[in-house]
């Protein structure tokens, strides 16, 4: 199982690669944390495309990673899932904590639209 | 075979290797091993007391129409409320981190899961699963 990470605005981006299950998932979780914490991340998209199995060791890192963006107000997107995954994640109500997108663009397209609406709200109040 | 963690994915590729006789789908592998991914972990994270080494003993047999069938013995703890174990989302591991849907992928991706268990003797998980596939004699 590989990880990549790139950053984008407050945004992390983690490509996971490979087997997703109980035996690898510590490492991939640990590592995802680590990196969010030291970029000082607030949101975290988590990509799938390149997974080529996972079982339920995946429902449990995503929803270790949701509490991780929610103590930041921050939200945790899902890209990139087969038919298969999806599946997994629906049976595990997953999409209640995190937000189905086709791809990381389409995520970080609706974050930043999100960040202007939120600015512009600030501003507002003043 | 031991119950170390890196076991996990040699008994997915055991499982898959055993039913190409009946050339099964990619859709009908990729659940089988999914399945035994969750019990064989189940096995291996609450089988035996933290830090024991125990047996973990897997069982196929497939049938010439296509009936699968895999067992996941071990000799440990046991299950002591069987119910609440299958219960979606129950888990008696770490909630920030371990989701509890083991059973709920098994119950939907094989066609029927037995679970045998008594405290302190061990627990044994039994899945069946028809496969359509085309070698069937």
């Amino acid at each position: 199982m590989g990880i990549l990470f790139e950053m984008v605005d407050d945004i992390l981006v983690a490509i996971l690669s490979g087997e997703l299950d109980h035996h690898n998932s510590g490492a991939i979780r640990e590592s995802i944390d680590r990196t969010f914490d030291t970029f000082q991340a607030r949101h975290l998209i988590l990509s799938f495309r390149e997974v080529t199995f996972m079982d339920s060791s995946g429902v449990g890192l995503v929803m270790g990673r949701y509490n991780k963006t929610a103590k930041k107000q921050g939200r945790l997107s899902i890209v990139g899932c087969s038919d298969y995954i999806d599946r997994i994640f629906d049976m595990a109500a997953v999409y209640t904590i995190a937000k189905r997108y086709p791809d990381t663009v389409a995520a970080i397209r609706e974050l930043r639209e999100e960040r202007k609406e939120e600015s512009l709200w600030n501003t507002s109040i003043k | 075979m031991w119950n170390q963690s890196e076991n996990e994915a040699l008994s997915r590729t055991i499982a898959a290797a055993f039913v190409t006789p009946v050339d099964p789908t990619v859709e009908e592998v990729t659940e089988i091993k999914t399945a035994v991914s969750e019990a064989v972990s189940n096995a291996i994270i609450h089988g035996y007391e933290a830090g024991k080494a125990g047996l973990i003993i897997l069982e196929l047999s497939l049938t010439g129409s296509g009936k699968f069938m895999i067992s996941v013995e071990d000799f440990g703890v046991g299950i002591a409320d069987v119910e609440k174990a299958r219960e979606p989302l129950f888990t008696t591991g770490d909630t920030k981190e371990r989701s509890g849907m083991g059973f709920t992928v098994m119950e939907s991706f094989m066609d029927k899961v037995l679970v045998e268990s008594r405290p302190g003797e061990g627990t044994r998980v039994t899945m069946i699963k028809t496969l359509d596939g085309t070698n069937v004699i």
